[in-house]
């Protein structure tokens, strides 16, 4: 049986739908127009006023946004409501430099929450339920998200936070969770531990739902049949709000995106051209609800594609395709942001040629980072002490701007291969996107 | 009173010293000394030539990383406890060595050591107070004669 949060809205008629976005976008248009200056400005140079949207037909009048605009209003040019208004602040995991922090009001913060239980209970959590929640507490929305949304739906929240294995497995079979919330690179070592150590006839999982980064349908089917659950995708954006901007149901066929709080497009990545349902494009939100950090248009970079046909779930909500690549050279490692920009920074500031090559390669669906650096005669020493050390300091250096630790490998000089005269920077060996 | 060590980068796998020191042979470059330390991903091959400042034109032609150190060469006699007086000397004195390595010379009866140390001029003053005069390119060059 589906179980629904809200099922009056997941399961509303398409003509209802339209009506609520139509309603809540003149209102959101209006309300950023007056209230942020930016928006003011950015429309104004765009030739478009309020009364030009009287509902989705003239979505595509607005200027679109980008994170670069959202880092340009770092960190509140962007808010729409009093700061006085707002309770809550989350960030993305981007690092210096690309850091964009999200306000939420109260509203802000119950939406998303109820968001989030949606998708908890179309992966068939209830009140009867304990769900353990082992993404990252802090900044990360993930954690919070989750939390929230898991104590909307009246389940038993167990906040683990992200790591610590020997705890989450205890807590596991001793409290019997029922939900695992994490990475889905998290779940599959958690599920290979459980079976490593034989404790697969003491949990009691019937579902996880996980998110935060690609993942693929081998790994989907791996982790469901060592931990005997469900496994279902999430998907959601810091800049939009977090986890559950749309979710999987019992079909396992796409996401359904909370239509009612966020617009969704298909653009063509070059020429910002709007595509029809069914064709591959980046995709742009626009959030309609939101109080203090409403997003008109955002790029997400991410390439997928939008499936209208109704679901056997009952929901009507448009699909989204897991997302099939980026639009930008951004890579998403161990569920954090990377640009290879930053990596190119901190080599930059330390001393080194910006001869770099980055592979990153998931092992054990664990995800692993490389940097290849050429040698160059002003790093190099006759003595082994005096490379490693500052190979070690490279490391702790790209640890302090990633987040994440990054193997380094000093090779060769002129051995990283380059295509007319430019080195391919990244080389991503994990195949994540499919179709 | 140093010999001239050439060091480069090699990668650590398989052929790279192989191919090293095939430039080595078609420039007709005499090898007196070869010492190796590798990490997992790289190595630092260390060698005693006969004639190091062509060695490092040729390598850096062919794409080497390299550089030159000067490092202590000393030749005692091939007894029992040699080497630990040696050590001990340097030691007992405060200097530390960084590596260090042997090679073979045409002289019978005698071990030869290259030391790297962080202050060669200290240690030279130890060594020849107590009877050990380190060598330099040119005495190395007579022991392969």
């Amino acid at each position: 049986m589906e179980h629904y949060f809200e099922p009056q809205i997941e399961c509303a008629s398409r003509e209802q739908i339209t009506a609520w976005q139509d309603e809540r976008l003149v209102k959101t248009v209006k309300r950023v127009y007056e209230a942020v200056p930016y928006y003011r400005q950015k429309m104004d140079e765009h030739g478009v006023k309020p009364e030009d949207i009287e509902g989705i037909k003239d979505l595509h009048k607005l200027p679109f946004l980008s994170k670069e605009d959202l880092r340009k209003q770092y960190p509140y040019g962007l808010l729409a409501v009093p700061l006085s208004d707002c309770v809550r602040i989350h960030s993305t995991s981007g690092t210096t430099g690309r850091r964009v922090v999200a306000c939420y009001t109260q509203n802000d913060v119950d939406m998303w929450e109820g968001c989030v239980a949606r998708a908890l209970a179309a992966a068939g959590a209830t009140k009867d339920d304990i769900v353990q929640v082992c993404y990252g507490y802090g900044l990360f929305t993930g954690g919070a998200g989750i939390h929230g949304g898991s104590h909307k739906l009246g389940s038993l929240t167990l906040p683990m936070s992200s790591g610590n294995t020997d705890r989450q497995l205890q807590f596991m079979t001793d409290l019997g969770s029922t939900i695992l919330c994490c990475t889905p690179s998290y779940a599959a070592y958690l599920a290979e531990t459980i079976t490593e150590r034989g404790l697969r006839n003491q949990i009691k999982l019937k579902a996880g739902i996980f998110g935060a980064e690609a993942w693929t349908e081998e790994m989907r089917h791996d982790i469901e049949d060592k931990l005997g659950i469900k496994a279902y995708d999430i998907y959601g954006l810091t800049e939009i709000s977090g986890p559950g901007v749309a979710y999987e149901c019992s079909c396992q066929n796409g996401m359904h995106i909370n239509e009612d709080n966020f617009i969704a497009e298909i653009i063509n990545p070059q020429t910002g051209e709007v595509l029809p349902y069914g064709e591959k494009g980046e995709l742009v939100f626009t959030s309609i609800t939101k109080e203090a950090f409403p997003l008109l248009r955002y790029r997400t970079k991410d390439i997928c594609v939008l499936n209208p046909e109704p679901c056997a779930c009952g929901r009507t909500h448009v699909r989204m395709a897991k997302p099939m690549g980026r639009s930008d050279d951004m890579l998403i490692v161990k569920g954090v942001n990377v640009f290879p920009s930053q990596i190119e920074t901190v080599l930059m500031n330390d001393g080194y040629p910006a001869n770099y090559q980055i592979i990153v390669t998931r092992e054990h669906h664990s995800d692993r980072i490389e940097v290849q650096v050429e040698m160059t005669p002003e790093m190099f020493s006759d003595s082994l002490k005096d490379i490693t050390k500052r190979e070690k300091q490279l490391v702790n250096d790209l640890k302090g701007m990633l987040g994440i630790a990054c193997i380094v490998k000093l090779v060769a000089p002129r051995s990283i291969p380059r295509s007319e005269g430019k080195a391919k920077r990244v080389i991503d060996k994990r195949n994540l996107y499919q179709g | 009173m140093t010999v001239k060590q050439i060091s480069a980068f090699l990668e650590n796998k398989p052929g790279a010293l192989a191919a090293f020191t095939k430039i080595l042979q078609d420039n007709e470059i005499d090898l007196r000394a070869l010492s190796l330390a590798e990490t997992e991903d790289f190595g630092i091959v260390r060698v005693i030539v006969d004639d190091p400042f062509k060695t490092v034109q040729i390598l850096k032609d062919e794409g080497y990383v390299c550089s030159l150190t000067k490092v202590l060469a000393i030749v005692f006699e091939d007894k029992p406890g040699a080497l630990v007086n040696v050590l001990n000397l340097l030691g007992d004195n405060g200097i530390n060595l960084e590596y260090s390595y042997a090679f073979l010379a045409k002289k019978a009866n005698s071990a030869c050591m290259i030391f790297r140390v962080a202050d060669n001029e200290a240690a030279i003053r130890i060594l020849t107070a107590n009877g050990l005069r380190p060598l330099c390119h040119e005495d190395m060059e007579g022991m392969f004669k």
